[in-house]
């Protein structure tokens, strides 16, 4: 060990101090023990706290992203209904025309078959009534025709004929007699 | 001491600085307790609580200048000597390797700090208690972690070498387990600084002698002092790198310890 008093001599410097081994030991056992208690944790504290802080933001900033791609999502989507609505809308429209157009057809093919069926209906009673007035007319024709024959002689040839035409000639004016002059 | 020297020096020739320079009287009376190395520690315990409870104090996510001074150094220790050599563990041992590593900077910048001008290191004593602790501590922790038997049969019969290589590797495991590591941890800090100051003397009182020489000599001495001035910078660079290295180590003892296999 040192001596104050052996200043003069050679002192092995690699011999330790009594009292500075028990001073060193004593010194690094306090110094530990404040810094343990006091600075390590505070420090750790301030560590986490600024971890927490950048995290909490990207978190944040991750969290915002996250909403406005569903907000973007959801308008594609509104956007894309609204769309397929619109085109529901014009196809049902052209449907209802076509069949508009259709029905307006129909109906009018009907009422002209209506009206044709008519008209033949009237043409056939009128052409009926027609036959039915002739065969009257020329049955009573055909009467007076006889009576005639038979009220003259039938034994002259040229007389014959000639009240023939004479018929024939009345005929003529009887069915037509607008026309009697042609 | 100093002053008996020169005491002697203006009666004779330059007495060059040795140990004895090394040796401080007590300032009260015989009392061991009160040399200027002991003091000093008590100073670098003082400095350095009031420091980092200042710096620490507040703790808010973003610093101010002196809590990002005191982050920077403990994130260091933290990161660079903790997380990154011990690993997953690591945070136990922070505390100790923080207060490591403050310890010994601060008492050997007190070699250049005006007024104190003295590394407390090159006082051998405190270097081996702090190899003492740490030699207890890693071996602590190593028995603590694979058990008493499988951690000494471990480091006398190194896992995975041949039988006939262990006539060779056995003395020198033990030998570098419980001697080599202790020993050289401490010396290596003691003799940087003890150098240090040794030649940080030479030329500052070399130069002071050469002052009081003739002309010629005096034209010498401040190319002296100029030197000694050079060799404070460089002083303060072995100051930081042997803190550094005296903590490097022992997070890597300590992670050895951890380690299933060494």
């Amino acid at each position: 060990m040192h001596s104050i008093n052996l200043a003069a001599e050679k002192i092995n410097p690699l011999l330790p101090h009594t009292a500075e081994l028990v001073v060193g030991a004593i010194a690094f056992t306090l110094l530990y023990l404040v810094l343990r208690s006091k600075v390590v944790p505070m420090f750790e504290k301030a560590f986490t706290a600024r971890t927490e802080a950048i995290q909490g933001g990207m978190e944040r900033a991750e969290k915002a992203q996250l909403e406005a791609e569903r907000a973007l999502r959801q308008y594609t989507e509104q956007l894309s209904k609204a769309r397929d609505e619109a085109h529901s809308l014009r196809e049902d429209a052209r449907a209802q025309g076509v069949a508009i157009v259709e029905e307006l057809r129909t109906k009018a093919q009907e009422e002209a078959g209506r009206i044709t069926a008519a008209a033949h209906a009237s043409i056939e009673a009128e052409r009926q009534a027609a036959i039915a007035s002739l065969r009257t007319e020329v049955g009573t024709i055909a009467i007076e025709l006889a009576s005639k024959i038979v009220g003259e002689s039938l034994d002259d040839q040229a007389r014959a004929s000639r009240v023939v035409d004479r018929f024939l000639d009345d005929l003529e004016t009887a069915t037509n007699p607008t026309n009697s002059n042609n | 001491m100093r002053s008996l020297h020169l005491l002697s020096a203006s009666g004779g020739g330059f007495v060059p600085p040795s140990s004895n320079d090394f040796i401080f009287p007590s300032f009260f009376g015989h009392s061991q307790y009160a040399t200027k190395p002991i003091l000093l520690v008590f100073l670098s315990v003082l400095l350095i609580s009031i420091f980092f409870i200042l710096a620490s104090r507040k703790a808010a996510i973003v610093p101010s200048k002196l809590q990002f001074a005191g982050e920077s150094l403990y994130g260091f220790v933290r990161n660079d000597l903790g997380r990154d050599i011990i690993g997953h563990e690591f945070m136990r041992f922070v505390p100790y390797l923080f207060t490591l590593f403050v310890f010994i900077l601060t008492n050997n910048i007190f070699g250049i700090v005006p007024l104190l001008q003295f590394p407390t290191m090159s006082h051998v004593s405190f270097p081996y208690v702090l190899a003492i602790i740490t030699f207890v501590v890693f071996h602590y922790i190593g028995i603590r972690k694979q058990g008493i038997r499988k951690y000494i049969k471990d480091i006398m019969f190194m896992p995975g070498v041949p039988k006939a290589a262990y006539i060779l590797l056995t003395p020198i495991e033990i030998a570098t387990y419980f001697i080599t590591r202790p020993l050289t941890l401490a010396l290596r800090l003691f003799a940087n600084m003890f150098a240090g100051h040794l030649l940080l003397l030479v030329f500052i009182l070399g130069g002071d002698h050469l002052l009081k020489g003739v002309i010629g000599l005096k034209l010498i001495s401040p190319f002296a002092f100029a030197f000694g001035i050079g060799l404070t910078f460089f002083e303060f660079l072995v100051q930081c790198l042997q803190a550094y290295i005296f903590t490097l180590l022992t997070a890597l003892y300590i992670a050895g310890a951890l380690a299933d296999e060494h």
